[in-house]
């Protein structure tokens, strides 16, 4: 770990602010991830602003029947929630398949969207990275890739995003609320919030320097089958080989979301449409741009046959 | 005392403390959390410095430069250490590759240096600043392409790494039904929870490292060796110790930059390995490819077995002996083993719980399912059918018997325990949802063998009893069975014996590995005890002949004195080694098991789920039963992780081990194992010791992994023959979906 400077801040745009003050900062709040790369040296912020006091910890109603999460939520209070596990399964359901619970109750909303991959060779600092080191190289390319993105990738990167919660949420077509330095606000849409790696896969969002979370929203409530599956080698506490999230009608329409296949939840407008034809079609949609390696080629007949039974307990075809 | 003829009846035979399920009398402070592990002996050493390792960027090559100025310059540091300027080092006996690097490196993580400072976060900061140029040299790393390079070894752990009887080849040609398969086994690591993890301090010329260690003698020598100092001027103290599973036979690196780190800083120093360094910078068990081939007549019987073997190690290093327990399970005329082993740059692979049974039974006992599926017979009958109740190949020799060998009664007593009669033998048949259930049964083998152990016993005016021997528990719970040892001899209850263990300041054990620790170590204190009872007899004019220790009392001929009394103000000492005579040539002394397990696979996505696990051991008298139960379910834990998760990543372009902490390395959690069974079959066995008792903290993960490939077999229909037995290895053969 690098010494670092260290400030609470008492507003979110103050937030904000110090850390356009202080170029390379980051924002903490549970810490669960950035402390893990800091001390490996992969995350070096000259300086810290903690988030944790700024009280963005309510979950209240939208005017548009919606819900706001704020950015501090805990990952265990989020799944916990009665109007989430009413209203929105598949991400209490994502919530609960991520991490353990003591890892849950430090995390929180804003931080489990910001984790950083889990690709090993990212976390090896003599190792070549194009995400840690712009300019390195990418050995995960040509070398062990079992976990790593099928789809989404580039010549440059073929790093995972290792999130859940943030699948569900692209499901879901979450909101990101944010503040920038200069006390102004925007809105981004979940699908434009994490980006394909392309050639700078060092920047995994399109959050500007030093702009805040102050929120997550979620619509007003879709309806349909819920479900979100998670397949992964160990029962409990390990990250997907793929995971399905999946919000489905009953005609059989719905929206699909897949995890652990690419360098941000995979999404296709085209899959989604696929839907009432089976999991065969829309995973042929889903993956109709695909590259796999050799070790990770399992994922793709294994998002299929997974899809095949969500739907299927959905009510829907399979 | 010397063990040369079979033990008749004793004191431990009584049976009052010895072979009771007593908790174990280390948990309070274990479950306190007051037990102090090595890393944590804040009361030792007065203000400690921290170390940092810095591991090597490079699997082999030179160390080109190396520039620790920047290092040294930062704050809090006290000093930097490398090969320049460590002074020479020695190798040490049981070390393959050196402990620091420089000029040369030999493996990835190979330590370069060490940075002292002031706290913990100043040394691992400056480490971060040392800069290495290294001259990067080709090497191997891929085991299936050094395959064809692989030589036979001098010795494959003691015994000769070929073996033959009969005539195999024309056998095998000849049998009518026959089974050719091989097998592969990936890297492991033993992940223990507790890193290595050392404290160094220098008194003068005598140095004390407070460590993790589970061969104290071992290692005293090694730290001797390495550093050029005489044994008797190193001390080593390791009274708990946070998992071993063989990673702790052996001096590492923690513990020489330690005692170097603190001669530098002219303070004391501790250094605990970070996670990632435990992978590439330490031991691991090494992959291996077995070929195993089967000929058999068409009633069942093995008409000829042969197992061969291969492994990769450093230059220097040796094989895994995967191939032990063929030589030992099933009867059959002709016969074949070989063991080859290649040169690989990876890290040094040496000794993980049950070395060469763990990997061997993994091949032999999914060959054996195979065989008992082409022969259309059960898998329990088939085993059954060829028993063998002499060594099947003793270097030639076929008629040496086994002190005792209960595999029979195992394999039946676990197939009417486990509902084996359930068992469908046609695969995919059993559906649950959507689970295709399967259950898999493998034979277990493990070696039951002795070493030389000494202990001292001090009985105090008080009556307290107190053993001292440089035995370590590993977790194991050898503090327990040796205070029940002593207990039982001096006739006194549990909570008058205080056991001291691991420290160069007791007399030498047998230490914890290769299952001997047991049964060595108690009954060291079993020797020590019985020169302590004639002790007391004598000064208190007693006839040894008809005294008796029961109650905290001695007795003869009428006569009763309490033992505190007996002992008197200045309390008695008796100090003895237990030392191993001609049985184990006479008898092989083995212990047996048979595994059962019970899979669930999900027909979609093709996870593997346990459902039930059942182990049944023959190994001697039990001394603890509930102490070995958690050894056994433990080594079915770690037998279930060998099946199904359980991989060091190799990469094949730089050489390393690429899933280094246990996020990327899984080993089994809760939710995996819903279910363990633990029968231990009535067994003394009056050869091994006078406790008549064997080891079984390695028997238990022998054939786990073999039962666990044999269940997914029966659930699926799938033949995996290569380890771990993930998901996407059942994917493309899964049976279709309906």
């Amino acid at each position: 770990m690098k010494p670092f400077t260290y400030e609470r801040a008492d507003s979110p745009a103050a937030a904000a602010a110090a850390a356009a003050r202080n170029p390379g900062s980051r924002f903490i709040a549970g810490g669960t991830n950035l402390l893990d790369l800091m001390k490996l040296q992969i995350e070096t912020p000259p300086h810290l602003v903690d988030v944790t006091g700024l009280k963005l910890d309510r979950i209240d109603k939208t005017d548009d029947g919606g819900l706001r999460i704020g950015a501090l939520v805990r990952n265990t209070d989020l799944a916990a929630d009665d109007r989430v596990r009413r209203d929105y399964g598949v991400l209490s359901r994502a919530l609960l398949a991520g991490a353990s619970g003591q890892l849950r109750n430090m995390a929180t909303t804003a931080g489990n969207l910001l984790q950083r991959t889990r690709c090993p060779y990212f976390y090896d600092t003599n190792m070549p990275c194009n995400k840690r080191t712009p300019g390195s190289g990418c050995s995960a390319i040509g070398g062990y890739s079992r976990q790593l993105a099928v789809v989404g990738s580039s010549g440059s990167c073929i790093a995972t995003h290792p999130s859940d919660m943030a699948v569900a949420m692209r499901a879901l077509d979450a909101m990101v609320e944010t503040v920038r330095s200069d006390g102004s606000t925007r809105t981004i849409p979940i699908a434009d919030f994490h980006r394909l790696p392309g050639e700078t896969p060092h920047i995994d969002t399109n959050l500007a320097p030093a702009e805040l979370i102050t929120a997550v929203t979620l619509p007003k409530p879709l309806g349909g089958k819920h479900i979100y599956k998670k397949v992964r080698d160990r029962a409990s506490y390990a990250f997907a080989l793929i995971s399905v999230a999946a919000v489905i009608g009953k005609d059989g329409k719905g929206r699909v979301t897949i995890g652990g296949v690419a360098h941000k939840p995979w999404r296709v407008d085209a899959a989604d449409a696929q839907l009432p034809q089976g999991a065969k079609a829309t995973a042929q949609a889903l993956f109709a741009d695909a590259k796999p390696t050799k070790d990770n080629a399992y994922k793709i007949p294994l998002v299929e046959r997974t899809l095949g039974v969500v739907l299927a307990q959905a009510g829907a075809k399979s | 005392m010397k063990f040369d003829t079979p033990a008749t009846t004793n004191p431990i035979d009584q049976l009052k403390i010895v072979g009771k399920p007593v908790d174990r009398i280390d948990g309070p402070l274990k479950t306190t959390g007051t037990a102090s592990y090595a890393y944590e002996r804040h009361d030792v050493a007065a203000n400690p410095a921290y170390g940092h390792i810095l591991g090597s960027a490079i699997a082999k090559g030179r160390i080109a430069s190396i520039d620790t100025r920047e290092a040294i310059a930062a704050p809090g540091v006290l000093a930097v250490v490398t090969a320049q300027n460590a002074g020479a080092l020695m190798k040490g006996d049981f070390n393959t590759a050196k402990l620091l690097a420089g000029p040369e490196v030999q493996h990835y993580h190979q330590a370069v240096a060490l940075v002292v400072a002031e706290t913990f976060e100043q040394a691992r900061a400056a480490a971060g600043l040392i800069k290495v140029d290294y001259t990067r040299a080709d090497g191997a790393y891929d085991l299936e392409k050094a395959k064809s390079s692989a030589t036979k070894p001098k010795d494959m752990d003691g015994d000769a790494p070929d073996s033959k009887v009969g005539d195999f080849a024309s056998a095998f040609a000849a049998a009518p039904v026959q089974i050719d398969a091989t097998y592969h086994t990936p890297d492991v690591s033993h992940a223990m929870m507790e890193p290595h993890a050392s404290i160094a301090a220098w008194k003068g010329d005598e140095l004390s490292l407070w460590t993790s260690n589970q061969m104290i003698d071992w290692g005293r020598g090694d730290v001797a060796k390495t550093l050029g100092i005489p044994k008797d001027k190193v001390h080593l103290s390791s009274p708990y110790i946070g998992g071993g599973f063989g990673g702790k036979l052996f001096v590492r690196s923690d513990a020489i930059l330690a005692a170097l780190g603190a001669r530098a800083a002219k303070r004391p120093v501790k250094v605990a390995l970070q996670r990632a360094l435990v992978a590439n910078n330490t031991t691991h068990r090494p992959a291996t490819i077995q070929r195993v081939r089967i000929g058999a007549s068409r009633d069942g019987k093995i008409t000829a077995i042969a197992h061969e073997n291969w492994s990769g190690d450093l230059p220097g290093g040796g094989p895994d002996s995967s191939v032990q327990q063929t030589r030992m399970l099933y009867a059959a005329p002709n016969r074949m083993t070989a063991t080859r082993l290649a040169v690989l740059d990876l890290p040094e692979s040496n000794a993980m719980r049950a070395p060469g049974e763990a990997t061997g039974h993994m091949a032999l006992e999914v060959a054996m399912d195979e065989m008992a599926e082409k022969l259309g017979m059960d898998p329990v009958q088939f085993r059954i059918l060829n028993d063998s109740q002499v060594v099947p190949d003793d270097n030639g020799k076929t008629d040496r018997p086994f002190s005792q060998r209960q595999l029979v009664e195992c394999l039946r007593q676990g197939a009417d325990t486990f509902g084996w009669t359930g068992r469908n033998a046609k695969p995919a048949q059993r559906r649950e949802g959507d689970w295709l259930i399967g259950m898999g049964v493998a034979s277990a083998y493990r070696g039951a063998p002795t070493q030389k152990s000494g202990a001292r016993v001090r009985l105090d005016g008080s009556g307290m009893v107190t053993v001292e021997t440089d035995m370590t528990d590993i977790g194991t719970g050898s503090y327990t069975i040796i205070a029940q040892t002593a207990a039982e001899m001096m006739g006194v209850p549990l909570d008058k014996v205080v056991v001291k263990l691991g420290d160069t300041a007791y007399p030498v054990s047998a230490g914890s590995g290769g299952q001997w620790g047991a049964a060595s170590s108690t009954a060291g204190v079993y020797a020590a005890c019985t020169k302590l009872r004639e002790a007391v007899a004598t000064k208190l004019g007693f006839s040894t002949a008809d005294v008796t220790f029961a109650d905290g009392k001695v007795s003869s001929a009428g006569r009763s004195v309490a033992l505190g009394e007996a002992a008197g103000p200045g309390g008695l000492v008796a100090e003895d080694t237990m030392e191993f005579g001609d049985l184990s040539e006479k008898y092989q002394h083995s212990t047996f098991g048979a595994h059962f397990v019970e899979v669930a696979v999900d027909m979609h996505t093709c996870e593997v789920r346990l459902r039930r696990m059942l182990a049944v051991c023959a190994a001697g008298r039990i001394l603890n039963p509930k102490s070995a139960r958690s050894q056994v379910i433990g080594a079915m834990t770690m037998g279930a992780g060998a099946a199904l998760m359980e991989e060091l990543a190799v990469d094949n372009r730089f050489g390393f081990f690429v899933n280094h902490d246990l996020a990327g390395y899984e080993v089994p959690v809760h939710a995996d194992i819903p279910h363990q069974d633990v029968v231990f079959l009535d067994e003394t066995d009056p050869t091994v010791s006078p406790m008549k008792a064997k080891g079984v903290g390695e028997l238990g993960i022998c054939g786990v992994a073999a039962a666990v490939a044999n269940a997914i077999y029966n659930a699926t229909g799938v033949r995996v023959r290569e380890y771990p037995i993930t998901l996407d290895k059942l994917i493309s053969q899964m049976p279709a979906l309906v």
